[in-house]
């Protein structure tokens, strides 16, 4: 791919992309996918006012203001960000929503949100920033530790891990992925196509906590991740708006068209792999974990499920948000009619 | 003469008229809620003002369940304490049903029962071969248990003089749908009054007669009321989770929405009605659409409440609005989820940790469920906040009759919102929680507004005015000193308090929701049999009216009379006039039965003695 050019399709530049300082720890991988976010939506040419950022309490969901200030974010309470996300989709559909959690948001105490925000399959980004401890409350474990990981004082952990994509994936999500946040190159193309999803979209990022995690016998530490890291196959993205024909070697790339026109490309590595295979995306997840493997990539797509939003039917000339009265509150005919019945 | 007549004689003189009621002693599941309804609305079609109330248990099958029916020419709708009237339906509770009632009461029951019984020497005992009845006219056995209900409606039309004409319309209007069910149903009832007229010799001085006091009016329930409320003021996303007593109230709005919120053309719909897993997302649901610029909504009871108390702090401290609609019952915990109560009050008042003050609304009759439900989401969007409307399961799930609801007049107040044009006159610059106009308000963007200078970050945590995170001192103060002016000012535009003073009244009487009906009736017998004149003012919202302060400055004594242990009103209350708390007394009503008028008033007489 070509360098980033100055303004994107919309004439933005990445300043307008930008958020407020981060303050979390130097070198929190967060922070590179606060970056990665930036970059995708800068790519993408997202309007800033057509997003909104959402998420719920911990270290993760502190950096939806660590990017796109010119969007409308909501910081909201501890594992209920898709609650919140949800309600605003429905106020307004034609946004695109962002959402930023954790593992302790997500698979502690949002886990039942987590899980109702999929079945639903309401149309957001969900980005799991993954580290396998709550770092604001320093250093106990998360539900997402893998057994035996140890955490900074020595103990193991001794709890079957959640898999967050096996989970999503259990549960109907069709656009699940897992990466690692330090590298930008796989994880870009993939929130860009989590962009042009349907529905709910989950991307679990396997992110070190640089203070509280980073240490030797932990499996989320930079140096285990780094080492461990598989992809299945190479992830590119090209846009609904970009004419660009990419030359497939046959055989060795998977085109997968997304519903708005863009297409995800997966590129074969070591490993034929059909993401659009449910049981054999649960069939790898289960595999790879006995191996004490991290796959990365594009874990599953099926772009055939309808979003909430779709299933409710609404009326389309307006979002719920901004109709004006005369469909909000029926006539005074309809309250008589109403009132006749009652007599 | 003959005995006979001459007893006839001496009833007729002693008719008690349209002033009784009727309760019907059943079995839950046992399908008696149709011919109820059809009792109650047959009383009400001759004119005579009626309610209806179901006292029924937890369960969906096979526990006790009372319905009462009070008919008062006077207009007193709230529950009468003794039964004049009872059917007796079940066999379990039918020894404890009959010593309850009160000297001089009918007894209608089936003869079956007759080993189970002991008869008072004071009551008027009807046995009913209620079984060989049904019988006659169904011979299918699980729909006899069903159409038997019917065969006791003939008979209480004859025994009580209920127009028969009356009577089969409303049985047309309940089974009009299906030929078989309604041609079954009608003879059941016919069966019922024929067998009255020979088999029951009347001793009892209970009747009926036509007058014109509900022509014009409707029967409908809280819930369906404030459903309705909530479609006419415009909500466009509703969010909630099934709980008693509100569930109703959910289910009730979807049906009207599926006529009166599509759009006639497309179909499509014109609300987002969302069963959520629990409260807890219900209520984010409802937060997110609010901030989201819908008009949003859910609807629970006590327990859903403690469970969305988080999110209520976030609502308050980040200026989310959202409606929420509270119908109580008793607690604490389970409680009694299908006896009314009006408990939930200090809970609401001050919802979530941290200094939290919320906004409640009272509506005390089915007309202000509609009434208040249009408001509440005005003053969500005009005070940015949650706000609670706090029914009742009396008021919420039993049947009222009111006048037709007034169609609102007033357009939708979608409070301060900037548009885009507003943006570019403001060249952009504005701060979120800013308060420019000095109430407490700021003015706020809504997501997806067109402009590069409307986005902002709406957060639980501490923010300065520019909706930037901080943790100063002095910026914590000025924010919830703003919050406090914003509360001020809210309370200056909630409904006002309906007052009726009576002139030179030492006494004054407090009350607000379902209470309301009893209150009025406990005033009448005050006055009638104690010649105790007394000022009456009906809180229709929290924070109080400063006439409130000044209703209790201006009496002696003031009771207050709500549906708790704990007096909560009256704390409320005490909070807000100190220097008055030593007159502020309670009288109380928490057995999970509806109020009666009778227990208010030996309340206060009790306390008046004192």
């Amino acid at each position: 791919m070509s360098a980033p050019a100055k303004t994107n399709r919309l004439g933005l530049t990445r300043e307008d992309y930008k958020g407020s300082p981060s303050t979390l720890c130097p070198g929190c991988g967060h922070d590179a996918i606060t970056n990665h976010l930036q970059a995708a939506a800068f790519e993408y040419g997202l309007e800033p006012q057509r997003m909104i950022k959402l998420s719920g309490i911990g270290c993760s969901s502190k950096t939806t203001n660590y990017f796109m200030n010119l969007s409308h974010g909501f910081n909201s309470v501890h594992g209920r960000m898709p609650s919140i996300a949800t309600g605003a989709m429905l106020a307004n559909g034609e946004l695109m929503a962002v959402g930023v959690s954790g593992d302790g948001d997500t698979a502690s105490i949002g886990i039942g949100q987590f899980i109702h925000l999929v079945r639903r399959n309401v149309k957001i980004v969900y980005v799991i920033e993954n580290n396998g401890v709550y770092g604001l409350t320093k250093g106990q474990f998360s539900a997402t530790a893998d057994v035996g990981s140890k955490a900074k004082s020595g103990v193991a952990n001794e709890l079957f891990p959640l898999d967050c994509c096996a989970l999503a994936i259990e549960l109907g999500c069709g656009f699940v992925a897992r990466s690692f946040s330090g590298d930008g190159k796989q994880l870009i193309p993939l929130i860009k196509g989590a962009l042009s999803h349907r529905g709910t979209a989950i991307i679990d990022v396997i992110s070190p906590c640089v203070t509280f995690n980073n240490h030797d016998g932990s499996t989320k530490s930079y140096p285990f991740v780094k080492e461990h890291d598989e992809p299945i196959h190479e992830v590119g993205f090209v846009p609904f708006y970009e004419e660009i024909r990419v030359d497939f070697e046959p055989g060795m790339t998977k085109d997968v068209p997304l519903p708005d026109g863009s297409r995800v490309t997966l590129r074969k590595l070591e490993r034929d792999y059909d993401p659009t295979d449910r049981m054999e995306a649960l069939r790898l997840i289960h595999e790879s974990r006995e191996a004490g493997e991290l796959l990365t990539g594009l874990l599953h797509i099926d772009t055939t499920r309808p979003s909430f939003n779709e299933r409710l039917d609404l009326d389309d000339s307006a979002p719920l948000s901004c109709m004006p009265q005369e469909k909000l509150r029926p006539s005074r005919a309809a309250l008589d009619e109403i009132m006749r019945a009652l007599m | 003469m003959t005995l006979i007549q001459e007893h006839q004689a001496q009833t007729a003189v002693q008719a008690v008229v349209n002033d009784f009621s009727i309760q019907v002693a059943t079995v839950n599941g046992s399908g008696s809620q149709s011919a109820n309804n059809i009792l109650m609305r047959s009383i009400f079609r001759m004119g005579i003002p009626v309610s209806g109330k179901n006292l029924f248990p937890s369960n969906i099958a096979g526990l006790p369940t009372w319905f009462t029916i009070r008919a008062n020419a006077r207009g007193y709708i709230a529950r009468k304490k003794e039964s004049d009237v009872l059917v007796c339906l079940n066999p379990n509770t039918v020894a404890e049903d009959i010593r309850e009632v009160r000297p001089g009461a009918a007894i209608v029951y089936r003869d079956e029962f007759e080993g189970l019984i002991a008869r008072r020497s004071d009551c008027h005992f009807y046995p009913v071969p209620l079984e060989k009845l049904v019988s006659a006219v169904c011979a299918d056995s699980k729909l006899k248990k069903l159409v038997v209900n019917m065969v006791y409606v003939g008979v209480l039309a004859e025994l009580l003089s209920i127009d028969m004409q009356t009577v089969e319309q409303e049985t047309r209007k309940m089974f009009g749908r299906k030929a078989k069910a309604l041609e079954m149903n009608l003879a059941a009832v016919h069966q019922g009054a024929d067998w009255a007229k020979e088999g029951i010799a009347k001793t009892d001085p209970f009747r009926l007669q036509r007058m014109d006091k509900t022509a014009g009016k409707i029967i409908i329930d809280g819930n369906a009321a404030s459903a309705l409320g909530s479609i006419f003021g415009g909500c466009s996303v509703v969010t909630w989770y099934p709980i008693t007593p509100s569930s109703s109230l959910a289910e009730s709005l979807t049906d009207y929405a599926k006529k009166y919120r599509v759009d006639p053309k497309t179909g499509k719909a014109c609300i987002a009605i969302v069963q959520a897993e629990d409260e807890i997302a219900a209520i984010g649901m409802a937060l997110g659409a609010g901030w989201g610029g819908a008009r949003s909504m859910t609807c629970t009871s006590g327990p859903g409440i403690s469970l969305m108390g988080e999110f209520a702090g976030l609502s308050y401290f980040a200026d989310v609005p959202t409606v929420v609609f509270d119908v109580q019952r008793i607690g604490p915990s389970t409680g009694l989820p299908t006896r009314t109560a009006q408990g939930d009050l200090l809970q609401v008042a001050f919802l979530s940790h941290g200094d939290t003050q919320h906004i409640m609304l009272f509506p005390g009759s089915v007309e202000e469920c509609f009434a208040l439900a249009v408001e509440a989401f005005d003053l969500a969007e005009r005070f940015q906040t949650i706000i609670f409307v706090m029914s009742d399961l009396d008021l919420g799930m039993n049947n009222w009759m009111a006048d037709p609801f007034a169609y609102p007049e007033k357009p939708f107040d979608r409070g301060k919102v900037l548009s885009p044009e507003d943006l570019d006159r403001l060249q952009g610059k504005w701060e979120r929680y800013r308060d420019v106009d000095g109430d407490g308000i700021g003015w706020r963007t809504i997501p997806g507004t067109e402009h590069k200078a409307a986005g902002y970050f709406t957060r639980g945590s501490g923010h300065n005015e520019r909706a930037v995170y901080t943790e100063k001192p002095q910026d914590y103060l000025n924010l919830m000193g703003r919050l406090k002016r914003k509360y001020e000012s809210a309370q200056k535009a909630l409904p006002k308090p309906v007052v009726s003073e009576s002139a030179g009244a030492r006494v004054g009487l407090v009350a607000f929701g379902s209470t309301h009906w009893a209150l009025v009736e406990a005033r009448d017998q005050l006055a009638r049999e104690a010649g105790l004149e007394t000022s009456y003012l009906r809180l229709r919202a929290y924070p109080f009216d400063p006439s409130v302060r000044e209703f209790v400055a201006k009496h002696d004594r003031v009771y207050v009379v709500e549906q708790n242990r704990d007096g909560q009103m009256a704390q409320l209350l005490r909070l807000e006039c100190p220097e008055h708390a030593a007159r502020i007394r309670s009288v109380l009503h928490y057995n999970g039965l509806p109020v009666d008028a009778r227990s208010v008033t030996s309340g206060i007489l009790g306390q008046e003695k004192e």
